[in-house]
């Protein structure tokens, strides 16, 4: 049989489909992967010179060997079972954090020609499946039996709830004025004037509230130090620990990307001349994204630690009766203005 | 053979879907960890996103994921883990629930039966007349949106004012004022003026104040 009649059997015809489906999403995840770990390497580096250090520089030309050299060391650690801790679930916690940061990227369009799955409903996809990103947390705190571990899953668990509250709502105002849940619209939608410009309070507030869902400093209290020793990861060690962190970096990654579609035009050039047009999409994209990422890395260099009051008072008395006026206000100008 | 097996991807999916929801749900009831009971719980819920999707229901599929597992699971399991619970306790006292239990799933069992005979629940509509009723071809939540605030904004409003209710209700029982913790009156702190927290107070050398 030739190559022609083997893909013309027809459990090749079944199986074929969904291979590409795999292969295209393997093409999605490894250069992810390869971001997150360059993302380490980048928060390093900025808040080096930040604090006029040259950061990691002895791995490679540039210090650029230095996240490779990381996660060799991580994975020839000893994996650490406590005692008492509960087996599966302590094991299962890393994989919760790891795995729903991978899973939204599946809509998320990185250029025109649209995402993975261009489904309608983008947003709320990217909502639900970034919303799972909590149990990870709770359950390492919980299955780690340990105080520290446990507080701080207790903590982190209700800074991410808070927090999404204010997200959700400053994202409907977006889907109000782009009159679409598909991500890919939205960003179209945006090709006269990014949603930054006329939403610009609520673009601060996405800012805010995504550098406090990814517990990032000057929200990271789930890690601090002086009072919980590690955060909810204490207790873990080697390729798990290196999950929690991951999970962590790509879902930075993953919140500057819906940063970037929904509020700064996606892979649209900022103004829609010519020659802006020549450079493709995809650049703009990620020039936006990393635009987004450094403001992560600035902020906890410049930045201290909130006190959890101040936190939630931000959270649930500051952010959520002024996104849900502006909300109620955005549709108001919607109906009678346009 | 293996045609036969693929012949119907949306048939073996709907069958992983139901087992693993019917699994999820055994588990809920028959684990001894109420956490493990809320885990299988919230694979229960996954999965019955994963049948409304398959329906053409993304919408409330995702919806489901959202209120569900996003928040509601995420209150429960916010208790279970910081309350005490005395495992051994919770087992007695099955044969004083039984017959309530019992009551509940046959009517549950009944509805069911009904539900599937269109008998008692011909009024409702299906997806498919949902979508005729809004003028088809709409996307998910552009039909729901289009008969929900026309055909069913009695009904609407009203579970809205429940909903109301119950916040409102839950906030008054559990909100009491308390006198005995330090509040902090952020106001206050920031119009504090250098005049009101330090004073100057020249010295005698050899004296004190």
């Amino acid at each position: 049989m030739d190559l022609q009649q083997i893909l013309n059997l027809p459990e090749v015809q079944l199986i074929l489909p969904v291979l590409q489906t795999v292969i295209s999403i393997l093409l999605m995840i490894f250069p992810l992967i390869i971001c997150v770990a360059y993302l380490t390497y980048a928060e390093r580096k900025v808040i080096g010179y930040m604090q006029l250090r040259v950061g990691p520089n002895r791995v490679g030309p540039f210090g650029l060997l230095q996240p490779f050299a990381d996660a060799l060391k991580l994975m020839f650690k000893e994996i650490a079972l406590p005692k008492k801790s509960n087996k599966v679930v302590f094991l299962i916690a890393p994989l919760m954090v790891f795995v729903p940061a991978f899973l939204a990227w599946a809509v998320i369009p990185v250029n025109g020609n649209g995402a993975l799955a261009n489904i309608n409903l983008g947003v709320l996809y990217l909502l639900a499946v970034s919303s799972l990103g909590v149990y990870g947390i709770l359950m390492a705190g919980w299955a780690s039996n340990s105080k520290y571990a446990f507080l701080a899953a207790v903590r982190s668990g209700a800074q991410m709830v808070s927090y999404e509250v204010s997200m959700g709502l400053t994202i409907l105002s977006v889907i109000l004025m782009a009159g679409s849940m598909n991500l890919s619209e939205i960003v179209l939608a945006q090709k006269d004037m990014w949603y930054a410009i006329p939403a610009f309070p609520m673009f601060v507030i996405f800012i805010i509230s995504i550098l406090a869902e990814t517990n990032r400093a000057p929200f990271d209290l789930p890690e601090a130090e002086a009072e919980l020793v590690a955060g909810y990861n204490v207790e873990y060690s080697s390729m798990p620990f290196a999950l929690f962190f991951l999970g962590e970096y790509a879902n930075m990654i993953l919140m500057s990307a819906m940063a970037v579609l929904l509020f700064l035009g996606g892979w649209l050039p900022p103004v829609d001349v010519a020659w802006l047009n020549w450079i493709p999409g995809f650049v703009w994209f990620v020039v936006k994204v990393c635009a987004i990422l450094f403001i992560f890395l600035w902020a906890r260099a410049a930045l201290p630690r909130f006190r959890y009051d101040q936190l939630m008072r931000l959270g649930w008395k500051v952010f959520l009766p002024f996104s849900l006026i502006w909300l109620v206000l955005t549709a108001f100008v919607l109906k009678f203005m346009s | 053979m293996l045609e036969n097996i693929f012949n119907n991807f949306a048939d073996i999916m709907f069958f992983a879907f139901s087992a693993f929801l019917l699994i999820g749900a055994l588990g809920v009831i028959m684990s001894k960890n109420p956490a493990y009971s809320i885990l299988c719980m919230i694979l229960s819920f996954f999965n019955a996103s994963g049948l409304f999707i398959l329906m053409g229901a993304e919408f409330l599929g995702l919806l489901l994921v959202m209120v569900y597992v996003g928040a509601i699971a995420v209150m429960f399991l916010f208790v279970l883990m910081t309350i005490d619970i005395d495992f051994a306790e919770l087992k007695t006292g099955f044969a004083k629930y039984a017959p309530f239990g019992l009551f509940v799933g046959a009517v549950l069992a009944f509805e069911i039966i009904f539900a599937i005979q269109g008998g008692l629940f011909s009024g409702l509509n299906s997806l498919q007349e949902t979508a005729a009723l809004s003028g088809a071809e709409k996307s998910n939540i552009e039909q729901i949106g289009a008969v929900m605030f026309t055909q069913y904004v009695l009904p609407f409003l009203a579970v809205s004012i429940v909903l109301l209710i119950a916040m409102v209700g839950a906030i008054c029982l559990t909100h009491r004022k308390r006198t005995d913790v330090k509040r902090q009156d952020i106001n206050k702190q920031l119009s504090r003026t250098r005049e009101q927290a330090v004073e100057l107070k020249t010295v005698k050398p050899g004296e004190g104040i």
